[in-house]
């Protein structure tokens, strides 16, 4: 039995909400019932170093780190971190990154991690309810309409692609 | 259909769950990536977790509890039990009543540590069990293996984790797990804890009958788990090891030690006689293989040039291949860099200015050594800083020695700078030395712990108060000084460049708190003055 896993890598720079980002489609793929894992090096992030996470699910998922090359999407905060993370691609697989989306558009600056993890939401099979929901447990309440708005225009931008 | 008993939990936040549900009394620990967090997470979930100053008293407060009958857990990153390892190794001659499970959490590939040290050394070098978990799940199973393998053998048990496991959420189900047989109470046994050497000498040969015990039912009934498929290929594996190993060759077989010292050698060669090819694949120091080795059974291990760094599936990949072509270099990404509002700049602008020699620590001041100040020389372990000064003053010539400042930050200060401080008074270099704390009011570096200078306890509730000038003035040190970097720079520089000058003893207290911190400080400040003021008022009220 071959047994299909997704890889998602996210790349960006601490402060940015890398972490917050992968926490969400992790829980989000956990709701789901998929076996989870994520993973990520942090400890110096906070002093505005690069950050990634990765975030690996299916039906049973060993490493929790994705192999290099195996990347089957890759979602970039910050422009400049693009070119260090673009190698872990797989061939044809799915490179998300801040100017996918329109920055003026965005209600708050800090939203873009949740408008990107929108445009991923677009590629994968999970029901937006468990997005939503997976965004309201990882964020303050008041924070929330925010979010969702973040989400809702970035899973447009995906839907159009 | 979703299950209700199943949680994402991180390997760190496992821990905590285990001990939490098997009614673990006490958590000590001291902070230190990538451990930090399992306290946090047993404090939020409920259960009685306190910071130590360092990781040696952490050890020794857990070893109490558990001589008076209690479930003791005490954590640390790998670097935490050097400082740890005097208790250790006597307590493992002792042995407890109740449980004392100690966590280490190794770095391999160096995230946020000064080295990569292997502490499963340590486990053979004390004589204690060692169990490695290598996903979230068999963090919260072998946290409640450890206790009771701990209350059972009546020994302290090493639960070693690396940086990988104790940060990866994994999926985790929770079990029924009993609480502790009894209530704390104390029996006197002097022959068995006063480790004079009349009561050692027996102590020892007690522990080795012990570790005999253990290493039987390791062999028998161990958290080991022997997975046979393709006879071809045999891997003898451990901790985060097996993940890779198990996604790069996933028709070998398996032999996955849950519980790695006492190392069940007859299991491990009968595993190596069932297949054509036997291989170690372990991250870091090549322990399991040399212990193989030893023992007489062929078994193959990886190059030396995957002692270093973490081991990955593509790594894995290449071992097993024998690969030994150099590897492609990934990409640098941006480093960190001290915070532009960070206090620490201005000490930093002005150690640089004025050309010293530095002497330095760790911290998120560490960063200081990092252009434009380029103004740290030295960087060994928590404390170091204040030794390693004295020692360069004791030796360079007047007009270098009379550069040397030590700078050290206020936890690592009240960790291990303290004893230093001492010495710098018994054993005063003639030119003087001028010492700098660089007091932010948090552990910033592992994410803004309190520690026994903030006042506060690990849940931020008022508590007893170290404060450095008066500790430095207690030890004869005249020239005792508090300034406020970000208020009043030039004061800073005036201060410093007045001390050098001087052929005496100084120590410069830079106060000024985290930026990061700063607003949660004030928090905890409110929170402590109305709590008192209500204690006021319910006090008039008797
Ligand atoms: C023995 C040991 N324990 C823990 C650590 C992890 N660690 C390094 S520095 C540090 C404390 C830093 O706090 P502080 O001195 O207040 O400096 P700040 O980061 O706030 O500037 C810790 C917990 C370590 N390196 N060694």
């Amino acid at each position: 039995m071959v047994k299909r896993i997704t890889n998602v890598v996210f790349a960006g720079l601490g402060g940015q909400g890398v972490l917050k980002a992968s926490d969400i489609l992790a829980q989000a793929a956990f709701r789901q019932g998929f076996d989870v894992k994520k993973s990520e090096i942090h400890g110096m992030s906070q002093r505005g170093g690069s950050v990634t996470s990765d975030v690996r699910f299916g039906d049973e998922v060993l490493s929790p780190m994705v192999p290099e090359g195996e990347t089957d999407y890759l979602v970039v905060l910050a422009p400049e971190e693009v070119d260090n993370n673009r190698g872990r691609l797989r061939d044809g697989g799915v490179l998300i990154k801040p100017d996918d989306i329109d920055a003026t558009a965005l209600p708050h600056a800090k939203s873009l991690n949740v408008a990107l993890l929108g445009v991923l939401s677009a590629h994968l099979d999970l029901p937006e309810s468990d997005w939503v929901e997976a965004i309201h447990a990882a964020l303050p309440e008041k924070l929330h309409k925010l979010n969702d708005r973040a989400f809702a225009i970035g899973r447009s931008v995906g839907n159009k692609r | 259909m979703k299950e209700s008993n199943r949680y994402l939990l991180s390997g760190n936040e496992a821990v905590a769950q285990a001990a939490r549900d098997a009614g673990v009394g006490l958590g000590t620990g001291y902070p230190g990536t990538p451990s930090t967090e399992i306290l946090e997470h047993f404090a939020k979930l409920g259960g009685r977790a306190q910071w130590s100053p360092n990781e040696k008293v952490a050890l020794e407060v857990g070893l109490g509890a558990a001589f008076a009958r209690g479930r003791a857990l005490v954590t640390m990153k790998h670097v935490g039990l050097n400082v740890a390892a005097d208790p250790l190794f006597t307590a493992a001659y002792t042995g407890v009543s109740g449980a004392l499970v100690v966590v280490t959490a190794d770095d391999p590939g160096m995230a946020s540590s000064q080295n990569e040290q292997d502490n499963r050394r340590y486990a053979v070098a004390a004589g204690v069990p060692m169990l490695e978990p290598s996903d979230s799940q068999e963090c919260y199973d072998f946290t409640v293996a450890a206790i009771d393998i701990s209350e059972r053998w009546r020994i302290p048990v090493l639960l070693r984790m690396t940086t990988r496991v104790c940060h990866s959420l994994t999926v985790v189900r929770r079990r029924d797990v009993g609480g502790p047989p009894g209530a704390p109470g104390f029996e006197h046994d002097i022959k068995g804890r006063v480790m004079v050497p009349a009561n050692a000498r027996p102590a020892h040969h007690r522990l080795r009958e012990k570790l005999a015990d253990i290493l039987a039912w390791n062999e028998s009934s161990g958290p080991n788990r022997w997975i046979e498929r393709d006879n071809t290929l045999g891997i003898v594996t451990s901790g985060i090891a097996y993940m890779h190993a198990a996604e790069a060759a996933p028709r070998a077989s398996m032999l996955k030690l849950g519980m790695a010292y006492p190392l069940p050698v007859e299991t491990i060669r009968r595993f190596a006689g069932s297949v054509d090819r036997c291989i170690v694949i372990e991250e870091g120091d090549p322990y399991l293989v040399d212990a193989i080795r030893a023992a007489g059974i062929t078994a193959d291990g990886k190059a030396e040039m995957y002692r270093f760094s973490e081991l990955s599936v593509e790594r894995v990949r290449r071992i097993l291949a024998d690969d030994e072509s150099p590897e492609p270099v990934p990409p640098k990404g941006k480093p960190p860099a001290l915070c532009n509002t960070c206090p620490h700049r201005v000490a930093f602008t002005a150690l640089h200015d004025l050309d010293c020699i530095v002497a330095g620590d760790i911290g998120c001041y560490t960063l200081g050594a990092l252009p434009p100040f380029s103004a740290m020389d030295t960087c060994i372990c928590m404390g170091a800083s204040i030794g390693v000064g004295l020692g360069l003053r004791h030796t360079l010539p007047e007009d270098q020695a009379r550069r040397v400042v030590s700078v050290i930050g206020d936890s690592t200060f009240v960790h291990s700078g303290i004893t230093g401080l001492v010495e710098m008074v018994y054993n005063p270099p003639s030119t003087g030395h001028v010492v700098i704390i660089l007091d932010n009011g948090t552990t910033a570096m592992t994410g803004l712990q309190e520690h026994p200078g903030t006042g506060r306890t690990l849940d931020h509730q008022p508590t007893g108060k170290v404060c450095y000038e008066d500790l430095a003035r207690s030890l004869g040190i005249r020239n005792v000084h508090v300034t406020d970097p970000f208020a009043n720079p030039d004061e800073f520089g005036i201060l410093l460049k007045a001390a050098l000058g001087a052929s005496e003893l100084a120590v410069i207290i830079a106060r000024h708190p985290c930026l990061l911190a700063a607003s949660k400080i004030k928090q905890y400040e409110r929170a402590a003055k109305e709590q008192r003021l209500c204690s006021a008022v319910t006090n008039t009220g008797n």
